[in-house]
């Protein structure tokens, strides 16, 4: 399988570990990826709140270079994820509406006919892949570690748009990567919640209780790490923690994963090359549980 | 089919006013909804059990409550269309609300929000001599707002309720929307400056918990977006939240990808000391862990810029 990768921005910046993670997980999976180098951020829900057609036509373009090219996409963010298949909905629910964005990609020499499917890394795995072609891969089943998942709400909801009636499977898709590395997923509550991050800025005491909330209830449920398919997730929940933790008077230190760090210990991967010193909250009690050195 | 509902109990008036939850089989048709099998359990098991319901069709709102977790209305949730309905049900009360007595919440924080975005129609000048009349065409597009029946769902779900109880919230938002965007309203200005204040629409977190849970299409957090646009569009432009909006535009047009930084930067205003001192510490880890982002003119733009550029100035231009 080959797909057009789309990054997405903090892959590239605040989050480098989760763009090294991937490159070295990727290559065990037998799939190929080109990178969109050209394409814009999605906006991340955030640009659409001023301008929905701003966000909408930057999409149509990035999807339309994928169609170009006879590729799905796929990403690596749960935000992205989420922003480009809302996108994706409005320009196949109007055509109107995606002839008036076509007129804006068109001295690019590109237009968007709608077919473009994008998937998360999550969703190629369970979806795209023979199942065996990525469970051989797990040499090092991560017994004893107990985890916990933290989806990121865009990719949890609208279930319409993320196509939950037709993949009703992707609502636990998260749960089902973590059973697959051996490690033992501990449910919780918050799996589904705001990490607070896009509140940080406008209301940080709001944005630091929903931290301390989730990553609390994750520690007291006796979870040794959390793990998150989205970056702007781990951005606050592990680049935050300390922070919550001292408005809080409080001590956390719950590591925070990408669920590609997580996927590679489990394919035998060594810490370095999942970036995993990169992490803010440091992960080393954990990986000692599964004989993994930081 | 037999079913076992598993239900959260709590009685005030008891020895030990303690919740708990409590099992119940109950015998249930194909079409039974969560509240057949409710009134079920009081009428043929434990008469004790309180739960409010009244149309038993989506119409009035009354018996929100959760299901398996998640806000819904008792009387529209069918046990069949349960994922995993196999199983065991679980039904809670709404969430982010005292609870009087089992499955029956107290309603009036969320209607003393609802009072809080005046809601009714403030108009100027001298009253018609009957309705106020506008053009159909100028109101359709408030029909999914105006189907709200005021259920409680959306609130007992929300993520910022959940830590911060003086959110105004999804329900009075949508219905504060409701009035904005009303063109018979004369009030427009004065109500998207009270929003714009602390506890208002920039409080809510754009999880979407409200869209996926609220049971008549009303998607409030669409409508807090809405309120948000047209804040900014009539010059209320000084909270961080409209600085950050703004601020990524110009970030996407100057760069086509995020520079966290210059974000930051644009959202708190450069001399915000307060806010970078409590920021400092962050990025400081950050460096020390390789990873701060590169600010400002080190954070390189997207190869074929022209591109991105010329389509955030078309938008704007359309405006
Ligand atoms: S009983 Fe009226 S809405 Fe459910």
């Amino acid at each position: 399988m080959k797909y057009a990768f789309y990054p997405g921005c903090v892959s590239k910046g605040a989050c480098p570990e989760l763009y090294q993670s991937v490159m070295a997980v990727y290559p065990k999976l037998g799939i190929t990826l080109e990178e969109l180098t050209e394409a814009a951020c999605t906006g991340a829900g955030c640009l659409q709140e001023k301008d929905q057609l701003l966000g909408d036509t930057l999409n149509a373009r990035t999807l339309a270079m994928a169609e170009h090219k006879g590729l799905p996409i796929m990403t690596i963010c749960s935000t992205c994820q989420g922003v480009f298949a809302q996108a994706n909905k409005r320009l196949n629910d109007d055509p109107d509406y995606l002839a008036e964005i076509n007129k804006m990609l068109a001295p690019e020499g590109l237009k968007y006919k709608g077919t473009t499917v994008v998937k998360h890394f999550l969703w190629v795995l369970l979806e795209d892949l023979e199942e065996k072609a990525w469970k051989d891969k797990i040499v090092k089943p991560l017994k004893t570690l107990r985890a916990a998942p933290f989806y990121g709400c865009y990719l949890q909801r609208p279930s319409e748009a993320l196509g939950f009636d037709e993949h009703p499977e992707r609502q636990t898709s998260l749960e089902q990567v973590i059973a697959a590395t051996g490690a033992e997923v501990v449910d919780f509550a918050g799996k589904d919640r705001c990490c607070g991050l896009p509140i940080l800025t406008i209301n940080e005491p709001n944005s630091m209780a929903m931290v301390h909330k989730h990553t609390t209830d994750a520690k007291t449920l006796g979870a040794d790490v959390m793990v998150t398919p989205c970056p702007l997730c781990h951005l606050n929940l592990d680049g935050l923690q300390h922070t919550a933790a001292s408005r809080h008077n409080t001590t956390i230190d719950m590591p925070i994963l990408h669920f590609p760090q997580l996927l590679g210990l489990a394919m035998g991967l060594d810490s370095k090359s999942l970036g995993l010193k990169r992490n803010i909250m440091s992960p080393k009690a954990a990986l000692e549980k599964v004989g993994v050195a930081l | 089919m037999e079913k076992t509902i598993r239900i959260k109990r709590f009685d005030p008036e008891s020895k030990n006013p303690q919740a708990y939850h409590q099992e119940f089989k109950v015998e249930v048709e194909e079409s039974s909804s969560v509240l057949d099998a409710l009134i079920t359990i009081r009428e043929s098991i434990d008469e004790s059990l309180a739960v409010r319901c009244s149309c038993r069709g989506a119409i009035c709102g009354s018996c929100g409550l959760r299901v398996n977790g998640q806000g819904t209305l008792a009387c529209k949730t069918k046990i069949n269309s349960l994922r995993g309905s196999n199983g065991t049900i679980t039904v809670e009360p709404m969430g982010n609300m005292a609870v009087v007595k089992d499955l029956v919440t107290d309603m009036r924080p969320f209607w003393e929000k609802i009072r809080q975005v005046t809601p009714w129609l403030q108009t100027t000048g001298d009253a018609p001599t009957a309705e106020y009349l506008a053009p159909p065409d100028a109101m359709t597009h408030l029909n999914p707002v105006m189907g709200c029946i005021m259920c409680g769902v959306c609130v007992s779900d929300c993520t910022a309720l959940e830590v911060d109880p003086t959110f105004v919230g999804p329900a009075a938002l949508a219905k504060a929307y409701r009035f904005v965007a009303d063109p018979r309203d004369a009030a427009t200005n004065q109500r998207l400056r009270d929003l714009d204040e602390p506890t208002g629409m920039w409080d809510c977190t754009r999880c979407m918990v409200c869209v996926e849970v609220c049971p008549k299409g009303v998607a409030p957090m669409d409508r807090i977006m809405a309120l948000r646009s047209k804040g900014m569009n009539s010059g209320l432009t000084d909270t961080y939240g409209a600085r950050h909006s703004m601020g990524f535009i110009e970030v996407v047009r100057d760069k086509g990808i995020l520079d966290e930084v210059m974000l930051t930067i644009k959202t708190l205003g450069l001399f915000n000391i307060s806010r970078f001192m409590g920021l400092l510490p962050v990025a400081i880890r950050s460096l020390l862990h390789g990873k701060l982002p590169k600010p400002g003119p080190f954070h390189k733009p997207l190869p074929g810029m022209h591109n991105i550029r010329r389509i955030v100035d078309t938008t704007e231009k359309m405006k």
